[in-house]
């Protein structure tokens, strides 16, 4: 190991090392003349992760320019740790998403759970005390043995460090389909909250100042992992296990406490977490946002193992480890508190004026390059991008009304969909109360946190149907954003804005770009038109195996605020005799949808339309009826339409039932996916005032007090089931498929 | 009446145990790190909330309970200071040896929490006194080795002397008899797996654990009471 690190710079240029660390002889041409010289081998190494797509977001960045990302109540957007933004009362909500897809693919059990790990960090490296996880999981059909363990595993991997860590796991979706069979997706996001007070910026600011290593020592686990998660995953992927690291939960603990105890010193400058390229982004990062530069001495890095490189050390990802600037001559104050918890803190180098990046490592200097060309001079390419054919022709598709004969049947059909079925199985794995503000545990359109010596709680939701965003990027972008917000406002709070973890295919597809760049105007669209800025995200590219690509599939993480508990309104139905109302019309929208999946086996023709100016006035209509009280329960139609929504509403051990009337297309009225539409109960003596705001919804029944779902179209009962065979049979479609393979 | 929540490095229950003894159920409470021994001497009750403590390495409660903190805890108890131990707490409390028994993985492997219904076997110790004799209660589990085991013989011994305080409506977790909380048999020791402070709130669902900590409370004023 040692020789091929000393490997002579410019051996290393005639056989083209760099290719092997993801570099194109532009990029190589392009260091050698930043630096003047060639660069040696752990410099090499540190360009190539600094500049990997993971950390430069260099094929991206064109593309994430378009979100809106300012807003009134925004304290911080994209660019650092995570996004911030103002709740009020000197407090502010803090979240982001990150995806640890390939780690996930080779290790399901550590990938995911480093990846909860990370995102934990990225949370309270701002300062914040992170309250609540949340997740976006996407697996192949659970019809393989293969696809069982990914899924079992990733649950148990982010249960294992969650329960551990004592953030609850308060939510999330989990979606299976053909196209993530080899290349799962785990993307993770987390919530905090903080006191204006006490946000953090990672910089290394004020000459002289020190830089401080906290948490474990640094092994040789995670090497290259970000260049790892740069390129398409491998079909001898498992070769690349030694890119996966290994997370230590406890070890995070205690360093959430420390860190959470250190802010409150004025010793502290700034602190970063040490995540994807180690030691060297945090490093880099830290020094290019102050307009400073930094010197450290490899020689004091904690180590876990013997004899590492400077360039083993430089790209270690090894996990809980984290980088801190302290004020010159006041780092003991700052080691006693890490101290108090058993970790070890040591200065490893200090803020310099000029605005370099030097490591020395056994007394001579290994690396030496332009702080800011790590950072900023990474290479921003604009990728070619060309309407995918197959969207040509599915636009030209006309998609017929599937045929129907057996409502009730394909009731219990869409039901048992692994995406549409009881989540239970996954959920209940996850300790979902801790620190005690859930109000809303799993299961519900958005989950719902308190926020202690306050009245107000935090909404928070994942979406993403990616299905129509294959069928249609820039409508399907849409509706993603769409349906977080209609999620956060079924729950009675106002959405606040997202955190967007895009996952796509290989960028240089043109096909595959053009699925990105539509997506993101899409998503930007919605966002504008429901007041949503985005403040943070996650891009992982080269989602695809095998040449497949998975669909695209840019998840929303939202966060909405209850300014009053008493707002929060429950998705089921909640008593006998409540009037039951549907907000929208159904349409022949069966594009994507799950009744075409079960009838032909494929997504293809059209994904539904969506109107934003109508999406944005009946939730902005929705909320202030909620607000003022006139609501029972709010749920929105998704996947499976009418049915599948009346069906949910009625899971909760509440012995009630439903007897709804239905005009036109029972099987569109059923089944249909358009979108905007919302399923409420609204008590008799509220009845004027919910109408007199949505003049055009339908009155389709009332709740009962028999456990049955009745259907009526055209004076003939077309569905009559008992709830409690419905219920168990959307509760039990996970475990049986996951039995069945065992 | 004076609490100390114990925390070790890893409980990650420990907050939740002081806001629902001290904020919502009136206590004095302190959090007290596993170091600060000393400051034991000062309370009237001690409360070893849930979590990972030492990361469960090991064996869940292991480490713990050989720390110089849990030895300080035994020289309380066997005074007759009110020790409640609640999920990793109660593990520590059998590996300590303050409780018999053992908590071994749950029947199906997994970790897993939800709401369970309880029934309240015994409503004469300190910490059941306000709960009628089997009334049922609901108390969320958040647990991967909650599985109560121990032999027959302590079995035995823990029902003859009415030992055993909780007990599960619907088995979750394959404990012995049903078994979700257990008193020393001086019965100033209470271990249990479900969580009474995350009941203590009609916003979270349940207030069902209020009445332990009420209890408690109620018990140390009524004896303060007779020694004043």
């Amino acid at each position: 190991m040692q020789l091929t690190h000393n490997m002579d710079p410019e051996k290393m240029e005639q056989d083209r090392i760099y290719r092997d660390m993801g570099l194109s002889d532009e990029e190589f041409e392009k260091i050698k003349a930043i630096l003047g010289r060639r660069p040696n081998f752990t410099e090499t190494g540190i360009f190539s992760v600094m500049w990997s797509e993971h950390c430069s977001y260099k094929t991206s960045k064109p593309l994430l320019r378009k979100f809106p990302t300012e807003g009134p109540y925004v304290l911080q957007g994209p660019g650092e740790g995570a996004g911030i933004i103002d709740i009020g009362d000197e407090q502010a909500v803090v979240f982001k998403v990150e995806s640890h897809n390939h780690p996930s693919a080779v290790e399901p059990y550590q990938g995911a759970a480093t990846g909860v790990g990370g995102i934990i960090r990225d949370v309270f490296s701002m300062g914040a005390r992170p309250i609540a996880l949340m997740n976006s999981l996407r697996f192949g059909p659970l019809t393989t043995n293969r696809t069982s363990y990914l899924f079992s595993e990733v649950v148990a991997g982010i249960a294992g460090y969650g329960n551990c860590v004592g953030v609850p796991t308060v939510g999330g979706e989990v979606q299976f389909d053909d196209s993530y069979e080899d290349n799962p997706l785990v993307n993770a996001m987390c919530v905090g909250i903080i006191n204006h007070k006490d946000i953090q910026k990672g910089i290394a600011a004020g000459i002289g100042n020190t830089i401080l290593y906290a948490g474990p020592p640094t092994g040789r686990d995670g090497i290259h992992g970000a260049t790892f998660a740069s390129d398409d995953l491998a079909a001898d992927s498992n070769k690349d296990r030694p890119a996966v690291q290994v997370g230590d939960p406890f070890m995070e603990k205690l360093l959430i406490e420390a860190c959470l105890e250190v802010i409150h010193s004025d010793a502290l400058v700034g602190m970063q977490d040490m995540g994807a390229a180690g030691l060297t982004s945090s490093a880099s990062e830290m020094a290019s946002k102050a307009g400073t530069g930094l010197e450290m001495n490899l020689d004091l890095v904690p180590q876990r193992e013997q004899n590492m490189t400077a360039y083993e050390m430089m790209l270690s990802e090894s996990q809980e480890r984290m980088l801190l600037c302290v004020k010159a001559g006041r780092e003991q104050e700052i080691i006693d508190i890490f101290e108090k918890y058993g970790l070890k803190s040591v200065p490893i180098g200090r803020v310099i004026q000029e605005k370099v990046f030097r490591i020395k490592h056994y007394g001579e200097v290994v690396v030496d390059i332009p702080v800011d060309s790590l950072a900023d001079d990474a290479p921003v390419y604009h990728m070619p991008s060309r309407e995918a054919e197959y969207y040509q022709a599915f636009q030209q598709m006309e998609v017929d009304t599937p045929f129907v004969s057996n409502y009730g049947g394909t009731l219990k059909q869409l039901l048992q969909q692994p995406t549409i079925a009881s989540k239970e199985w996954v959920y209940d794995q996850y300790d979902s109360m801790v620190q005690t503000n859930t109000v809303v545990t799993p299961g519900s359109d958005a989950a719902i946190v308190r926020i202690k010596g306050t009245d107000k709680a935090l909404a928070i939701t994942t979406d993403c149907n990616s299905r129509y965003i294959y069928l249609d990027p820039a409508e399907g972008g849409k509706i993603a954003v769409a349906e977080a917000a209609r999620n956060i406002v079924c729950s009675g709070a106002k959405p606040l804005g997202i955190t967007d973890g895009l996952n796509f295919g290989n960028p240089t597809n043109p096909e595959i770009f053009w699925q990105m760049e539509k997506s993101v105007e899409g998503m930007s669209a919605a966002c504008k038109a429901l007041n949503t800025p985005v403040i943070s995200g996650n891009v992982s590219l080269y989602n695809q195996s095998k040449g497949k690509s998975i669909y695209p599939t840019p998840v929303v993480g939202m966060v909405g605020l209850h300014e009053s508990t008493a707002h929060i309104t429950p998705s089921f139905f909640q008593e006998a005799g409540d009037m039951i109302y549907l907000i929208g019309e159904a349409r022949n929208d069966f594009g994507g949808s799950e009744l075409q999946f079960i009838q032909n086996g494929k997504y293809e023709g059209k994904a539904p339309q969506l109107d934003l100016n109508l999406e944005a006035e009946r939730q902005e209509k929705l909320l202030h009826l909620i607000q003022k009280g006139a609501l029972q329960s709010a749920h929105d139609l998704a996947e499976g339409g009418l049915g599948v929504a009346l069906a949910e509403s009625l899971f909760q051990n509440k012995k009630l039932g439903a007897e709804v009337v239905i005009s036109g297309d029972a099987t569109i009225e059923l089944f249909s996916e358009t979108q905007s539409r919302f399923l409420v109960t609204v008590k008799p003596h509220n009845q004027a005032a919910f109408e007199e705001v949505f003049t055009d919804a339908a009155k389709l029944g009332q709740v009962t007090a028999e456990n049955q779902l009745i259907v009526t179209s055209n004076n003939e009962t077309i569905l009559q089931e008992d709830v409690a065979e419905l219920e168990t049979l959307w509760k039990g479609a996970i475990p049986c498929l996951l039995k069945s393979k065992a | 009446m004076k609490v100390a929540v114990i925390v070790f490095p890893g409980s990650n229950c420990d907050r939740d145990m002081f806001h629902a003894a001290g904020e919502i159920a009136g206590a004095e409470a302190s959090l007290v790190w596993y170091t600060e021994t000393h400051l034991l001497d000062s309370v009237d009750g001690i409360l070893i909330p849930g979590g990972f403590s030492y990361g469960d390495y090991l064996r869940s409660g292991s480490m713990a309970s050989t720390s110089n903190m849990m030895h300080k805890i035994q020289e309380h108890a066997e005074k007759g200071k009110p020790v409640l131990g609640v999920c990793n707490g109660f593990q520590i409390l059998t590996e300590a040896g303050l409780l018999p028994g053992a908590l071994m993985r749950n029947k199906n492997l997994s970790f897993m929490c939800h709401q369970e219904e309880l029934i309240v076997e015994d409503n004469e110790t300190i910490f059941t006194k306000l709960y009628e004799k089997k009334q049922i209660v609901r108390f969320p589990i958040a647990h991967g080795e909650g599985n109560y085991f121990c032999d027959e013989a302590t079995l035995k011994e823990l029902k003859d002397n009415n030992q055993i305080v909780f007990t599960y409506k619907n088995n979750p977790n394959g404990s012995v008899a049903d078994i979700a909380g257990i008193r020393n048999k001086a019965g100033n020791v209470l271990g249990m797996m479900p969580h009474p402070e995350r009941a203590v709130e009609a916003l979270l669902r349940s207030e069902d654990g209020l009445s332990l900590f009420q209890s408690m409370i109620a018990n140390w004023r009524s004896s303060n009471a007779v020694n004043a």
